[in-house]
């Protein structure tokens, strides 16, 4: 098992014919994922490499058989794709673009409530099972199949982490990257949910930042509903009040987000908490046994 | 993205949020201009930045009449107003708010903002006017009321009277405070706002509602379908680095220690200034270069870096992903080269193709020091600069 995307994953990739959607398409399709149709409205019937193009995800879906969507298109656009990939029935949609209006992802998330869609993203690097199928932009070669879940608010922490965890021997059920915007379609307890359930997973790893509360949310779920053990890291111990760091989620605002508040509370679950990155890996090594 | 008061308030007129008449001043001639256009006192004048507490730290005064305004922007504008929300540097006053004072009978406490959690702007209001709401929520939790907007349906009138009712408005009062939070509503969501603050909305003595503060911030993701207000950007309120970062695209923000770094990926970013602190150094910046990491941005990373005279050493993180560790090499060797780097280097490259990248580092002639890992390379950046 795995979470999220399998072996019966089938991709359409929404602005596909653009620079980072051909890239990316290309990476996951040599990655062996099935990568199975794209849309550019307007260019319906050509083709990237060998995957055919479709002017709506609807026609799409309706002849590729289609279950799972990547969306490359640019920040003006991406709310209409998401709900377009909705619309067609999708039921994962994931969603790579950065710099979305938050008031647009309000709109996106009261169409979405209550449906069972399962957004991931945006402003995130997308879903891999190791051995199964990889939709996003993650770097494939420093994952390998296991028994850790990773979910994480970061890019590049994810990646950092994974590789850690695949030199000391610790393989990975499934990562993945939630966003790091102030609303993202899928939280830290969504994922808690699917990997406490899956068969696979049999340690979790969480990575968070300052920002929000949606790790004291985390911690709270863990507390009640996760047997599974769980080792966290949150960056920013040292961001400064008031700062948006990089992420357009990642401020500490009215006393609210600091990372010490999130560590407390993490531990306070029964989290092992790594202090500092570098110490991560070894840390979950401990903790498996 | 942050906006002066009287541009919010500016803002808040359009949208039929009333406020106390008055204007803006650069100079102490022209705040006797604007006094003098407002009939009679007194007044107020009000120091424009980006930060609160001014009142503290002496950057709001009253005066009885126009001349008194002259003299109150005197000690005013050009003074280094701190606050507790600026740090101890203070911040250079560029211009005052003049306007009419007000005869206060009430003052109430009104916000917008949006709920993560939620995913919906929640609008806050509360009997406390004029203390600050977290320390409000902290205390007297009960005291706040508070209405999610499901953006299918709007701001509904029932909420609005919940609002009003829940902090004691007076039923004569209800229709100036329901469309005053009405209109506040109406701007929030038509300039993309991620925060309409009106702390205090006053009444006063003529039964009108004012707001007689606003701290209005924008949405920096939906700047580019409101090009009138990313004019409103003030570059005196920013450090001059992280503006000149701005333009490089190039995530920048200045901290006060003497370690800079410089990492790809913003949460990558922060873990290292966290693990520069752990080894008992203190972090210069959070930089993140970006995830292509290309030889041009990593060159800019460094001018900016280096611009800040307290750094003593610089500490490169870089997890190669997709673009490979030997190309990041490469750029950050050229972009050494070009920019004449005179503080001590230590980098640390992880990730595809490493070593290649490390052995085109240690071949490069430069002095760098190549760490084995991230905790060598905080340990070695702190040993560096004691």
């Amino acid at each position: 098992m795995s979470v999220l995307v399998d072996n019966d994953t089938r991709v359409v990739v929404q602005g596909i014919t653009g620079k980072e959607g051909s890239f990316h398409a290309r990476a996951c399709r040599d990655y062996g994922t099935k990568m199975v149709a794209g849309v550019t409205p307007g260019k319906g019937g050509q083709k990237m490499d060998d995957i055919p193009v479709f002017n709506t995800v609807t026609e799409a879906v309706a002849h590729t058989g289609a279950n799972t969507s990547l969306i490359f298109v640019p920040p003006a656009f991406a709310a209409d794709a998401i709900l377009e990939a909705a619309a067609a029935g999708l039921k994962v949609i994931v969603c790579i673009t950065e710099g979305i209006p938050t008031l647009e992802m309000v709109k996106v998330m009261a169409v979405l409530k209550n449906t069972g869609i399962r957004l991931i993203g945006p402003n995130c690097p997308g879903i891999i099972s190791p051995g199964k199928a990889k939709v996003g932009i993650m770097p494939w070669h420093i994952h390998r199949e296991g028994p850790i879940g990773v979910v994480s608010r970061s890019g590049t922490l994810t990646y950092e982490a994974v590789h850690q965890l695949t030199l000391l021997g610790l393989g990975q059920s499934t990562c993945v990257g939630i966003g790091g915007d102030p609303i993202i379609g899928t939280d830290f307890i969504d994922l808690l949910k699917l990997f406490q359930s899956d068969p696979q997973t049999e340690g979790i790893v969480l990575i968070g930042e300052i920002g929000g509360t949606a790790e004291e949310e985390a911690a709270a779920f863990i507390k009640s509903e996760v047997t599974k053990p769980v080792v966290a890291f949150v960056a920013g111990q040292t961001a400064p009040p008031g700062k948006r760091m990089g992420h357009a989620g990642a401020i500490i605002s009215g006393g609210s987000g600091r990372a010490a508040d999130k560590i407390v509370a993490l531990k306070a679950a029964g989290v092992t908490v790594a202090p500092t990155i570098a110490d991560l890996g070894v840390i979950v090594k401990q903790v498996m046994g | 993205m942050k906006i002066h008061e009287y541009q919010g308030k500016e803002l808040l007129q359009k949208f039929k949020v009333p406020v106390p008449p008055g204007g803006v001043a650069e100079t102490p001639a022209e705040a006797r201009q604007v006094a003098e256009t407002l009939e009679e006192g007194p007044f107020v004048v009000k120091a424009q930045i980006h930060a609160g507490g001014r009142g503290k730290g002496g950057g709001i005064k009253t005066a009885a009449n126009p001349e008194e305004v002259e003299a109150v922007a005197t000690q005013i504008l050009g003074m280094t107003l701190v606050t507790p929300q600026t740090g101890p540097e203070g911040r250079l006053v560029n211009k005052v708010l003049v306007e009419k004072a007000q005869d206060i009978v009430k003052e109430l406490y009104l916000g917008i903002v949006l709920d993560r959690t939620l995913a919906r702007p929640v609008i806050m209001m509360s009997a406390a006017g004029g203390m600050e709401i977290e320390e409000v929520a902290a205390r007297t939790p009960e005291l706040i009321i508070k209405e999610a907007v499901n953006p299918a349906a709007g701001l509904m009138p029932y909420q609005a009277r919940h609002l009003a009712f829940g902090v004691g408005v007076p039923p004569e009062l209800l229709r100036p405070a329901t469309s005053f939070i009405h209109n506040l509503y109406h701007m929030f969501i038509s300039l993309d706002c991620s925060l309409a603050e009106i702390n205090p909305l006053v009444l006063n003595g003529l039964g009108e509602m004012l707001a007689l503060d606003a701290k209005i911030n924008l949405d920096d993701n939906a700047l580019f379908r409101h090009h009138d207000l990313a004019a409103l950007e003030d570059p005196n309120e920013m450090d001059p680095l992280e503006h000149e970062a701005r333009k490089h695209h190039i995530n920048y923000i200045r901290l006060s220690g003497n370690v800079g770094a410089m990492v790809n990926g913003a949460g990558l970013a922060m873990a290292t200034m966290d693990l520069i602190k752990a080894a008992g150094a203190e972090p210069a910046n959070f930089l993140d270069v970006g995830g292509g990491a290309s030889a041009d941005m990593v060159a800019n990373g460094f001018r900016i870096i280096l611009s800040d005279s307290r750094v003593k050493g610089v500490l490169i993180n870089i997890f190669g992903g997709i673009l490979r560790c030997d190309r990041l090499a490469e750029g950050v060797i050229q972009a050494v080269r070009e920019v004449q780097v005179q503080v001590p280097i230590i980098i640390r490259l992880e990730g595809t193709n490493v070593e290649e990248g490390r052995r085109l580092l240690a071949d490069s002639g430069l002095t760098f020091t190549v760490a084995t890992d991230m905790q060598d390379a905080a340990r070695k950046v702190a040993a560096l600069v004691q």
